[in-house]
């Protein structure tokens, strides 16, 4: 090969292998006000929906609320702050930790049995999680604060919503919530675009400065607003919720017979469109965490 | 008038292959558009507006699974033209499954495509099943041509495998092969069936962590594993004709790529009926893995023996040998990626297996998945590029232009296989928060190495285009040689011999 072809493939080589900064190290250089208020709760009503990707009519025969947004740092930072003074958390070592019941185990192909005792909440040396402990009390870090809680695990998001009386969505909740009651592939409707969500190369401002692996967007971005040039598109659910597609995974409540995973919804920032369609489930150990997988809690309605 | 150009391509070996890959080219450059890196770079959208394309998110499943059947019904004829091409048979037999796979795979990518992407005409769907039911007739004549128990195709010479009777071993491997899958072709054929009665369209690697899966579901999952692995196994009998395999070698692999073939195809089958149907599939691979590497074995010690004969030297050094061994990379890179496949596909196969509930099981399921694909993808690419290098002996390179070509397709389809590889398998080594550089790494190695093979490929086939409009072209003395330059005489009896002079002949071994 001549060596100007190769210079040339080297060069392209280093180039694409360049990323720009990190996120993690950069807390606070893309702050925007979304207007999105992270206590605001949509009411669903009960009735049928279209299930999956092959449209089965499911019937939910009771009203219910789910948070407009997913839970933020700056929230579960509160939370956290509450929840150890009350002892239902602790911090061993590195990690917030706390008691689950365990799972009853059915013996099921590749099925793990969990345990009675303490389980992995929020691991706090993670690259990427957004919540630092100062001074003894937790905060979110600053430009962050409105941001999703990531690196959150099943158990520390079923606790948050216990905590505060609530629960994790199961997988229909979650489904009906974001789909509403016709057969479109994505919350606000048929065809996705970088104006929609934040996934994986949408080319969004975060991405722009970040490089590809981009970062977490602040709830409720894609409300119509412009930050910074980056024009979106106002993208809720037909009830009014937002980020029912990309930007981080959300956890479901289901605890399936023969299994031990737990289920996510949703998509997320480090996925390819499609991925985004509303029926994609992605499943994990309950203990496992990551920078794009975050929650939402739903409640029976006041007054219920 | 009888067209000798058209001839050329609708009949005779070269020209066929010529055809079909130069269809799957084309449908694997623009379909790739759709996806990954080209659709970052907004090519797709383009694309899409370009075509008229319709793409309905709910559908894609469906369109993958139709692209899918486009592009492998196309490199199933392949195979059966590398077979029609090498093995003897009766040529009326050869004119008849050629001609009708051919109307087949070509009836399948057009109106599967155009089903799949250009609304759903179920005229469209009607017609891309006739030509399936085609492609699936030309198998069962292929399987009767190669029937081996007739007297006339045992071997005679001595040096091939065979049984005392002088049943032709390597035939028994075709048509093993052969039938084996015409039968996995069924397991897709009657879930199709089902399609919109009780089965819906799912892609496997979705799959994987569901507890229960239909007996539906689990017939698709043994039916696309098996196709593959008897794609692969065709590709391996037919570089071994290449090679003209023969020997104690021969000897020792066909009864092992006999046995390996039924056994793994069981193997695949009993998916339905028990979980334990792994161990069956693990069983036969090590059979023909086995077989493989034998083959290997033989043709790496005929290149050295060869390439030293042809310098002069009666005894060589270590570099004589290497160097006799690298200079024909056509050859050299048709058993070396049989090789390399070990190292990307079946020891990460492996591995995954053995430590599945310990680490990938741990993983998301969208991480898991990501390997399912890569291991995919890689093994059908390593599968593809032996094809390329034996059609580029087939399509007649030679000399420097031989040479580039075979190295340019080895380093960069290795490079992108490695690649893939390495990204499948990321989490083993960064966190998903700092995989990004390696994300980009891989990517950009795969991009190029895939997109300088698909160059490449498309230079030798614009080469033989080139030609093809030539008077008296390279593609009119090929016509000449396999003797479709003059009308076709009037079909011999269906007793007469396959070897006029030659029927007598028996085994003495």
């Amino acid at each position: 090969m001549k060596p100007a072809v190769l210079s040339l493939l080297l060069m392209i080589f280093f180039l694409v292998g360049c990323s720009t900064a990190d996120p993690s190290q950069d807390t606070a250089s893309l702050t925007y006000d979304t207007g999105a208020d992270p206590d605001a709760w949509a009411l669903i009503h009960a009735g049928e929906f279209l299930n999956g990707l092959h449209e089965h009519e499911t019937m939910i025969e009771y009203d219910y609320e789910v948070m407009v947004n997913t839970v933020t740092n700056a929230q579960f930072a509160d939370y956290l702050n509450e929840a150890l003074k009350t002892g239902s958390v602790e911090i061993v070592g590195d990690e917030i930790v706390g008691f689950y019941q365990g799972d009853e185990f059915h013996g099921g192909r590749h099925e793990e049995k969990i345990t009675e005792g303490d389980w992995l909440h929020v691991p706090l040396n993670e690259s990427g999680l957004r919540i630092e402990s100062v001074d003894g009390s937790f905060i979110a870090l600053p430009g962050y604060e409105n941001h999703p809680m990531v690196h959150v695990t099943w158990f520390g998001a079923k606790e948050y919503c216990e905590f505060n009386e609530w629960r994790l969505p199961t997988e229909v909740e979650w489904e009906k919530a974001a789909r509403g009651t016709d057969n479109r592939p994505f919350p606000w409707g048929d065809d996705i675009g970088p104006e929609n969500a934040n996934y994986y190369s949408s080319h969004d401002v975060f991405e722009k400065a970040f490089g590809k692996a981009g970062d977490t967007t602040p709830v409720g971005l894609y409300n119509g607003g412009s930050y910074d040039g980056f024009e979106t598109v106002d993208s809720p659910s037909p009830y009014g919720l937002y980020d029912m597609a990309g930007n981080v995974w959300q956890w479901t409540g289901d605890v399936y017979e023969g299994q031990h995973y737990r289920y996510m919804r949703g998509g997320s920032k480090a996925n390819y469109a499609y991925n985004l369609r509303i029926w994609t489930r992605n499943n994990a150990t309950p203990e496992y965490n990551s920078p794009s997988v975050g929650f939402r809690c739903v409640s029976d309605p006041i007054g219920s | 008038m009888r067209s000798l150009r058209l001839t050329y391509l609708f009949q005779s070996t070269k020209g066929l292959v010529l055809l079909a890959i130069g269809l799957v080219t084309f449908v694997t450059f623009f379909y790739g558009m759709l996806s990954g890196p080209m659709a970052e770079f907004g090519f797709s959208e383009i694309f899409i507006k370009a075509t008229g394309m319709q793409l309905i998110p709910a559908e894609r499943e469906g369109r993958i699974v139709i692209l899918y059947h486009a592009i492998a019904n196309a490199i199933v004829a392949i195979n059966v033209y590398f077979i029609t091409g090498s093995v003897p048979m009766r040529d009326y037999f050869r004119s008849m499954i050629n001609g009708i796979i051919t109307v087949g795979y070509i009836t399948v990518m057009v109106f599967g495509l155009l089903f799949a992407y250009f609304g759903h005409s179920f005229i469209y769907h009607g017609i891309y099943l006739f030509g399936l039911s085609l492609v699936f007739f030309a198998g069962v004549l292929l399987a009767v041509a190669l029937w081996p128990w007739k007297k006339e195709v045992h071997v005679k010479d001595p040096a091939y495998s065979h049984t005392k009777s002088g049943l032709d071993l390597e035939r028994v491997a075709f048509f093993v092969m052969a039938v084996a899958m015409l039968g996995s072709a069924t397991f897709g054929a009657v879930t199709g069936s089902f399609w919109g009665n009780g089965h819906e369209t799912f892609l496997a690697e979705d799959l994987i962590r569901e507890p229960e899966k239909t007996a539906l579901q689990l017939s698709i999952i043994g039916h696309l594993h098996i196709m593959l692995t008897l794609v692969g196994i065709s590709v391996a009998l037919v570089i071994g004709r290449w090679f003209d395999f023969k020997g104690a070698l021969h000897k020792i692999a066909m009864p092992f790529m006999i046995f390996g073939t039924i056994i793994i195809t069981i193997g695949a089958w009993s998916v339905v009926l028990t979980e334990y149907a792994h161990y069956i599939i693990y069983a036969g691979s090590v059979l023909v893995l086995l077989a493989g590497l034998i083959l290997v074995i033989f043709a790496w010690r005929k290149l050295i023996r060869t390439g030293l004969e042809e310098k002069g030297i009666e005894k060589g050094s270590f570099g004589d040998s290497i160097r006799a061994l690298l200079r024909d990379p056509l050859r050299f890179g048709s058993t070396w990626q049989m090789v390399f496949m070990n190292f990307n596909v079946s020891f990460i196969g492996i591995f995954v297996a053995v430590k599945l509930d310990e680490i990938f099981r741990i993983w998301p399921l969208r991480d898991e998945r990501v390997i399912l694909t890569g291991h995919w993808h890689v093994l059908a690419g390593i599968i593809a590029t032996i094809m390329i290098l034996y059609y580029a002996d087939l399509a007649g390179l030679k000399g420097r232009a031989r040479k580039v070509f075979g190295w340019t397709v080895i380093i960069f389809s290795d490079i992108a296989f490695m690649s893939a590889t390495i990204f499948e398998m990321k989490r083993l080594f960064v966190s998903e928060a700092e995989q990004q550089p390696i994300v980009n790494w891989t990517m950009i190695l795969i991009d190029i190495g895939i997109a300088i093979v698909l160059i490449t490929l498309a230079i030798l086939l614009i080469w033989r285009l080139a030609d093809f409009f030539k008077k008296d072209g390279r593609w009119s003395e090929e016509l000449a040689d396999e003797g479709l330059d003059k009308p076709p005489p009037p079909p011999p009896p269906l007793t007469a011999p396959l070897y006029p002079n030659d029927t007598e002949q028996e085994v003495q071994s």
